[in-house]
């Protein structure tokens, strides 16, 4: 494999898991390292320095949460938990460790690309400064002249709206936990008012998207928190 | 042989023998009602006759269809019956000629008591017997004892029934030998059951009131009885030697009525006495009256009296009404009493004729019922009649009632001047009459004499002297003296109604409070606490419940410590009364060296535990009153502990029986519902890897489509099963966070999009809407099942709507289709574990979508039903609770709002 591809760095214990993973890794050209436990884990991020981490949250010889924490302590490679429906607060307790997105299992080959993607662009723009204007679809967010366009008409938003859109911006496709978008847009003062959140999610949405009950651009992930959609 | 026979009886008994000589014999079998055996016995013997080669006819026998009875009538002569035409009906009789023509030696005429048809030579079948005898053959026949002439009208007591064809007792009396078949009043209602005993068609009705056992004991009673005096007046009818001929009516039974006063004792032991002689049973009955008042000393009197009765061997009774004598006549026309006993008057004759008589109306309503007085005068110089209440008014009373005649003296001196002398009188009437509804009578009488002494001696010329001129004076003096007495005497008596009526009703209130609050309580050991409470503070004693365990060991209720120490004797003590489920312990004659009052918890289906109560005073229980009255509260909490019992057990019971469908049908689903599935995975997935075959790129393309598809519906139902699973173990945790409706309706949308395909799904919400506390991620599941619920059994392109409107605290959801509805009837079914609506289709789940649905909404508080909507289709309904309103936000907006527009 060319050095130029991405080098995934995947923390599972399951082999079925593993084989499904390394095969829809390898046919798309990242490189791969596994590791089966949290420690063996731990040394390959260390020493491979991956340039992205799959980390099942399920691992015999520990917390996967606890490891994600670790690797954030020295390291800025973004982490993508895997984890089973029904365990939202780990998911949640994982992103607010530093984890960077979540796959909910069973997911399709698509979903994990489109992930990893995120992920790694994300990686690269910490490097690059942020482009002024982003746009997704027919949602255009100027964010040099702090402007807001659907289509060609502009939509009027309040500061607080506004605040929030840029947040959700900044992390385009991927997940933010709702206790990050409280502290990032009302500081950390309002982490438990998540009530704030939802009734300026529903605002902006009834501004930006076309049929609010079914968002297109700002969409929910229930338990966890919110993500801007970049397809 | 002391004494010899007079020369007149000699003679008599002479002329008997003479008459008897030449006569046939008679021989009645005698029994106590229907069914006994007495023609049997009779046949049997018939047949015994034939074998010593007696000549024997049988003139008359029913056997009413009896298998038993006809055997026996197999090689006996039978003679011919005459037919005698009556109205146009032929009925056949006992042929009294053709017997006497036939002359056997013994004959067998049955029923001795029948009454022969119109035309017959006799109109009684005894008056046949007779000349049968006179003609000298041996009759045999039977008698029930009902038909005898001096027990007639003491079976119509017993029985209700009046028997009409009666047989003089000469008869029975004149019978050379009486043979009594007898037979135990099961047996005889065994054989009544099994359909061996023969009822008259007109006497069917009665059949009911005549066979009850408690009847049949006093017949059998009457008949022993009547067979045993026979047996005697033949022994000492040899001797000439006639003592005295009772007749005893079955079950005699002696009431003994007492009073709240020491008067009781010598009735309770006349009444012993009557009893003792009568051989009976007897009733000491005390009733006690609404408007009566009992004084502590007679309440002890009573106490006394009634154990006095209890040791005595009778059944004391206290009872309640508003007529004593009512009461007594109805109690004891209830206990089938046949003597009241009752004690004297001991007042006088006015108060009768103010108040009415007891006894006059016990004699009068008394009926059949004896009634005996008796002289009921304190015994042994016990506590005389005493007032209740404020029988000893203290010298402070006296003290005012003088005060007040001062002060009556003083203003009859200041108005003595401008009014007559009898005006005056009125004022010291004035003062009698507040002293007598002030200071009971005692006060009231000394008041009423200062009065007229001193009415007298300042006002009535001669003045300051004791003397009077008039004589009308004497009739003022003597109108003071009767209306301080009448008004004190009025006083009293409501003083003491008023405190009886607030004792009995605060016990009612008592009980009433606690029926109430059982009523209201759920839970065994709640309702244990709840009732121990209630007894603790109505009868100020400490109360323990005991209950059994598995083995019938009884144990207090576990975690409670004891209301009092309980050893084993006092264990012993409730394991008695709850064997035997009758009262104990102390204040009774059973075991009264327990520690406390042991009641039986009696419910409907047997006892279900004891109560104890330990009270401060020992005496306090061994008023029977009171007893009555903890009866009445343990029943009252044994009823309602039952009732618990039944719940938990019926419950538990439920849960079984649920979990045990639960296993059931889970297995099924699991080894249904996930292999189909998973065979077309491996199926797919086998046919992929198999080498030599040659699958066209679109096949293994539909192939693969359809692993992925199959996993994705595996992936459902095992969702569908682990959250019910959820629901099920309780291990649902709601963690509501107020939300937007509208943000969990498009989660729900999102995630179906793909199956959501083909319907056109509408969401309705009003701009209004409040935010719901709700768990989202568990509310999103009750969404995305109702969404599919719909697509699964609606064709595609049909509508979905989905809409909510807010109403007083609760915002209601609605999820409607136009597919083809509910079954009718099944619209509460559909949400029961693995319900499923036929026409499922492939697609159908498991059957725990709707079950999850309703799981989820209970566990947020609100309710989920579905209904048929007009024009078609079903409607899912549910509504979540909103109260209280979610923490204001500061809003951050508000300080914005006279900002412009970031853009602007």
């Amino acid at each position: 494999m060319a050095e130029g591809t991405p080098l995934v760095l995947l923390i599972e214990d399951e082999p079925q898991m593993r084989r499904f993973l390394r095969a829809a890794l390898e046919s798309h050209d990242y490189r791969l390292v596994e590791a089966t436990t949290s420690r063996e884990g731990l040394a390959q991020a260390t020493s491979r320095n991956p340039d992205v981490i799959l980390l099942d949250l399920g691992l015999p010889d520990g917390d996967g949460i606890d490891l994600a924490r670790r690797i954030r302590e020295w390291s800025v490679t973004p982490i993508v938990v895997i984890s089973a429906r029904g365990k939202e607060q780990d998911k949640v307790a994982a992103l607010d460790a530093g984890a960077d997105d979540y796959l909910t299992k069973p997911f399709g080959t698509d979903e994990l690309l489109a992930r990893l993607r995120v992920a790694l662009r994300h990686a690269a723009r910490v490097a690059s400064p942020a482009e002024p204007v982003f746009s997704v679809g027919e949602l255009r967010v100027d964010l040099a002249a702090r402007r807001v366009f659907v289509g060609s008409s502009e939509v009027h938003l309040t500061p607080t709206e506004y605040k929030l859109l840029t947040v959700l911006v900044r992390h385009a496709g991927k997940v933010v936990t709702q206790r990050q978008i409280l502290k990032e847009v009302w500081g950390p003062n309002a982490v438990e008012h998540t009530h704030y959140l939802r009734v300026y999610m529903a605002q902006l949405r009834h501004k930006i998207e076309q049929d609010p009950t079914r968002p297109h651009h700002l969409q929910t992930e229930v338990g966890v928190g919110y993500r801007l959609r970049l397809e | 042989m002391n004494e010899r026979p007079s020369p007149e009886a000699l003679l008599q008994r002479l002329r008997a023998e003479e008459a008897r000589a030449g006569r046939g014999r008679l021989k009645i079998f005698f029994g106590a009602s229907p069914g006994v055996g007495k023609t049997y016995a009779m046949l049997e013997e018939a047949r015994a006759k034939q074998r010593e080669r007696v000549d024997v006819v049988v003139g008359v026998v029913e056997t009413h269809g009896r298998a038993e009875t006809t055997a026996l009538l197999t090689d006996l002569e039978i003679l011919a019956r005459k037919k005698i035409e009556y109205r146009g009906i032929t009925l056949e009789e006992f042929d009294l000629d053709g017997a006497l023509a036939r002359r056997p030696a013994l004959i067998l005429v049955d029923e001795l008591a029948h009454t022969n048809a119109p035309g017959s030579r006799h109109t009684r079948r005894y008056q046949d017997v007779e000349e049968l005898l006179g003609a000298g053959i041996d009759v045999h026949t039977t008698l029930n004892v009902q038909h005898l002439e001096s027990l007639n009208d003491v079976v119509a007591q017993i029985t209700g029934i009046e028997v009409r064809e009666t047989v003089p007792d000469s008869i029975v009396d004149s019978a050379d030998e009486l043979e009594l078949a007898d037979l135990s009043a099961e047996d005889l209602l065994q054989r009544l059951r099994e359909g061996k005993v023969y009822v008259p068609e007109q006497a069917a009705r009665a059949i009911d009131r005549f066979f009850r056992k408690g009847n049949l004991i006093a017949l059998r009673e009457l008949a022993l009885r009547r067979t045993a005096e026979r047996v005697d007046a033949q022994m000492r009818g040899y001797m000439e030697e006639h003592g005295i001929r009772e007749t005893w009516p079955a079950g005699e039974r002696i009431l003994v009525c007492i009073g709240p006063n020491p008067a009781g004792a010598r009735l309770i032991r006349a009444g012993k006495r009557m009893a003792a002689s009568l051989k009976c049973d007897w009733v000491v009955l005390c009733v006690e009256t609404p408007g009566q008042s009992i004084s502590a000393a007679d309440r002890e009197a009573l106490i006394q009296n009634l154990q006095l009765a209890q040791e005595l061997g009778a059944q004391a009774t206290t009872l309640s009404g508003h007529s004593i004598a009512d009461e007594v006549l109805a109690y004891a026309r209830a206990q089938n009493v046949t003597k009241i006993i009752a004690g004297k008057p001991t007042h006088g004759r006015w108060r009768d004729k103010v108040f009415g008589s007891l006894l006059d109306h016990l004699v009068r309503g008394s009926g059949e019922i004896d009634v005996y007085v008796i002289t009921g005068d304190a015994e042994e110089g016990g506590p005389a009649r005493r007032r209740a209440g404020k029988a000893r008014a203290g010298w402070r009373d006296y003290a005012w009632a003088s005060l007040i005649v001062a002060v009556c003296t003083v203003l009859g001196a200041l108005i003595f001047q401008s009014v007559s002398v009898t005006d005056v009188a009125m004022v010291y009437l004035l003062g009698a009459g507040v002293v007598a509804s002030r200071f009971g009578r005692g006060p009231s009488v000394v008041s009423a004499f200062l009065s007229i002494a001193a009415f007298d001696f300042f006002f009535v010329p001669p003045r300051y002297t004791f003397a009077f001129s008039d004589f009308r004076y004497a009739l003022t003096f003597s109108v003071m003296l009767v209306i301080a007495l009448v008004i004190s005497g009025l006083t009293l008596r409501i003083r003491e109604q008023a405190e009886t009526a607030r004792l009995r009703e605060r016990r009612t209130g008592a009980l009433y409070a606690m029926s109430r609050e059982l009523a209201a309580t759920r839970g065994f050991a709640d309702l244990v606490q709840v009732a121990s409470r209630h007894l603790q503070e109505t009868f100020d004693a400490r109360v323990q419940f005991l209950f059994p365990s598995a083995e019938g060991r009884l144990h207090a209720p576990v975690g409670v410590p004891p209301a009092y120490p309980i050893d084993e004797k006092e264990l012993g003590v409730a394991h008695w009364v709850f064997v035997r489920s009758h009262n104990a312990g102390i204040g009774t004659d059973t075991l009264p060296s327990a520690q406390a009052f042991y009641l039986p918890l009696v419910a409907s289906g047997g006892t279900i535990g004891v109560v104890g109560l330990r009270p401060g005073d020992p005496r306090r229980f061994e008023d029977p009153t009171l007893q009555r009255l903890v009866e009445t509260f343990a029943g009252q909490a044994g009823l309602a502990l039952e009732r618990a019992l039944l719940a938990e057990r019926a419950h538990n019971e439920q849960l079984e029986i649920e979990a045990e469908r639960l296993r059931t049908a889970l297995l099924s689903s699991l080894s249904h519902d996930l292999r189909t599935p998973l065979g077309v995975i491996t199926g797919a997935a086998s046919s992929l890897l198999e080498e030599r075959s040659h699958l066209t790129d679109t096949t293994r393309r539909d192939l693969l489509q359809t692993i992925l598809e199959e996993s994705r519906r595996m992936n459902r139902l095992i969702g569908n099963l682990l959250d019910m699973i959820r629901v099920e173990s309780g291990a649902l945790e709601v963690q509501k966070e107020w939300q937007p409706l509208e943000e969990v309706v498009g989660v729900a949308l999102i995630r179906l999009e793909d199956r959501l395909r083909g319907h056109s799904v509408t969401v309705t919400l009003p701009p209004d809407l409040p935010l719901v506390p709700l768990d989202a991620v568990l509310m999103e599941q009750v969404f995305v099942n109702l969404l599919e619920n719909a697509v699964k059994y609606t064709a595609s392109g049909t509508p979905i709507e989905i809409s909510a409107v807010a109403m007083n605290g609760t915002v209601r959801v609605d999820v409607a289709d136009r597919g083809p509805g509910l079954p009718p009837g099944e619209e509460g079914r559909i949400f029961d574990k693995f319900y499923r609506a036929a026409g499922a289709g492939t697609q159908g789940g498991v059957g725990l979508g709707l079950t999850i649905c309703r799981g989820i909404v209970t566990a947020h508080g609100g309710r989920i039903w579905a209904e048929n909507r007009p024009g078609g289709g079903a409607l899912f309904r549910f509504t979540l609770p909103v109260t209280g309103g979610p923490p204001v936000p500061v809003l951050a907006e508000a300080k914005e709002s006279a900002e412009s527009s970031p853009a602007g």
